[in-house]
C-alpha cells in the first residue's frame, strides 16, 4: 500500500481520509485485483493511527464491495470489470457533487447559476 | 476478552478520593490514561495492582481475580513506573536480579531485544538516556512474556523523537494481538498517534472511557459571535471569550439543527482542557 497520507489538521475523520485514498486507488487500478492489503495492525502501525480506525476503514471498504476478506488470511482487493468501475466512479462523483450542491443551496444559488459556476471553473482549469 | 476489568474501585485518602472507578481494556489494544497531574492516574494504577490497598471494588486481570491469583497475574505483567531502580548498577546486574523473579524468562528473546534496541548490558543504568532506560525496562517486561504492559507516564521527560519512537514501539508490540498496553500520560498528543482507547480521569473520577474515535465524535468545538454565545451558553461544557467572539466545547448530542455558529472536530487536548473547566466557566 503506497501513497496514503493522513492529516490530523483537517476536519475529515481519519478513517474517511484513508478510505477515500484506498478506494480511489482501487478505482484507478493502482491497486490491482486480488492484491493483498496489509493486516489491520500493520497498517495501523505504519500509518500511525489506531487499530480501531483501520478496522473501521477496512469494514467500510468491504461494505462498499471494494475488498473481500478471507478468514484467517487477510483482505484482498476485489476484481472489477470496466463497467463496475465506471459505475463506482459515477457514484463517487455524484457523492462529491451532492455535497457541493447542498452547500450552494444554503447560499440560495439557483440551479442555472450553479451550472454556470461549474462550467466557468471547468473552463478555467 | 478483557485484559483488565475494574469495577467500582475506590481508594480514600484524607485529601483525595479515587471514586468508583470502572474501566476495561480488551486484549491486544492500547489504552491511554489521561488527566491532569494529581487527577488520580498513579493512584488508580497502584490500587488496581494491589501496590496500595483498595477500600472497595473488584479488579480482574486476564479474567482472574487479583486477590486470588496475584502472583500468577503479576508474572504476566510488565509494570514500568517513572522511577529507575538501581541507577548505579549495570544492566547485566539488574537483569540478573530481575529475571530471578520470573519462571517464564526467555534469555534468547532478551538478547534479541538488547541487540535490537542497541542496549549495551555492560553500561550502568544512569549512563543511559531516558529513552534508552525505557527501552531497557520494556525489554525486561517483554523477556518474561508479559501479556500486559502498564506504564506510568512513560513519555514524560522524553524529547519528541524519543517519544515518537516509543509510541511506534507500542504499536509494534501489539501487532501480535497478544499484548495489551495501558499507559498514563498528561500529553494528549501521545494518544492521537497510537491509542485505541482513552480513559480520562478528573479529580479521582472517570469522565470518559471509550475508543478514541468515539470520544472525539462525542464532542464538537464551536466558535461564533458574542450574540451566538447567548444562544448556546447553557449547552456548552465550557467556553473562552476573546475580542472576536467565543470558542467552546459542546457534546455532539446537544447541537441543534438551527445552530448557526461554526462547528469543528476537537482534539483530545480541547476535550481535556474544556472538561477541566467548570460548566459555563470562563478562562
Amino acid at each position: 500500500m503506497k501513497n496514503i497520507v493522513v492529516r490530523n489538521t483537517i476536519q475529515t475523520p481519519i478513517y474517511q481520509q484513508i478510505y477515500d485514498q484506498i478506494s480511489s486507488q482501487i478505482m484507478n487500478g493502482d491497486l490491482e485485483a486480488d492484491q493483498m492489503l496489509p493486516s489491520i495492525r500493520t497498517a495501523a502501525k505504519e500509518l500511525r493511527v489506531s487499530v480501531i480506525t483501520i478496522k473501521k476503514t477496512w469494514e467500510l471498504l468491504e461494505e462498499q464491495g471494494l475488498i473481500y476478506t478471507v478468514q484467517g488470511k487477510g483482505s484482498y482487493v476485489r476484481g472489477y470489470t470496466k463497467d463496475d468501475l465506471d459505475e463506482l466512479k459515477l457514484e463517487k462523483i455524484k457523492d462529491s457533487l451532492k455535497a457541493v450542491i447542498e452547500s450552494l443551496k444554503s447560499y440560495n444559488v439557483s440551479k442555472e447559476k450553479m451550472i454556470e459556476i461549474i462550467s466557468s471553473i471547468y473552463d478555467a482549469l | 476478552m478483557n485484559s483488565i476489568e475494574i469495577k467500582n474501585l475506590t481508594k480514600r485518602y484524607k485529601t483525595f478520593t479515587l471514586d468508583n472507578i470502572n474501566l476495561s481494556i480488551p486484549k491486544g489494544y492500547i489504552m491511554g490514561f489521561i488527566g491532569e497531574n494529581g487527577a488520580g492516574k498513579t493512584t488508580t494504577i497502584k490500587t488496581m495492582l494491589n501496590i496500595t490497598k483498595r477500600d472497595a471494588g473488584q479488579v480482574s486481570i486476564f479474567g482472574q481475580d487479583i486477590d486470588k491469583d496475584e502472583i500468577s497475574i503479576k508474572s504476566k505483567i510488565g509494570y514500568v513506573s517513572g522511577n529507575m531502580f538501581y541507577p548505579k548498577k549495570t544492566l547485566k546486574e539488574v537483569t540478573k536480579y530481575y529475571k530471578s523473579f520470573y519462571d517464564e524468562w526467555d534469555e534468547g528473546l532478551y538478547l534479541d531485544y538488547l541487540n535490537k534496541f542497541n542496549l549495551d548490558s555492560s553500561k550502568r543504568i544512569d549512563e543511559l538516556s531516558k529513552g534508552m532506560q525505557l527501552k531497557y525496562l520494556i525489554t525486561l517486561a517483554l523477556s518474561h512474556h508479559a501479556e500486559l504492559l502498564i506504564l506510568d507516564e512513560p513519555t514524560s521527560g522524553l524529547d519528541p523523537v524519543a517519544r515518537d519512537n516509543l509510541l511506534e514501539l507500542f504499536q509494534t508490540i501489539i501487532e501480535n494481538e497478544e499484548t495489551t498496553i495501558f499507559f498514563s500520560t498528561h500529553i494528549t498528543s501521545d494518544l492521537e498517534k497510537c491509542a485505541d482507547y482513552v480513559t480520562f480521569i478528573k479529580d479521582g473520577r472517570i469522565i470518559e472511557s471509550c475508543s478514541k474515535d468515539d470520544l472525539i465524535d462525542k464532542y464538537r468545538l464551536v466558535n461564533g459571535t458574542e450574540k451566538e454565545l447567548l444562544e448556546v451558553k447553557e449547552r456548552l461544557i465550557a467556553f473562552k471569550t476573546n475580542s472576536f467572539g467565543f470558542n467552546g466545547l459542546i457534546k455532539t448530542i446537544d447541537l441543534k439543527e438551527t445552530d448557526s455558529f461554526k462547528v469543528g472536530q476537537p482534539s483530545l487536548d480541547d476535550i481535556m482542557i474544556y472538561n477541566t473547566l467548570h460548566k459555563g466557566g470562563i478562562l
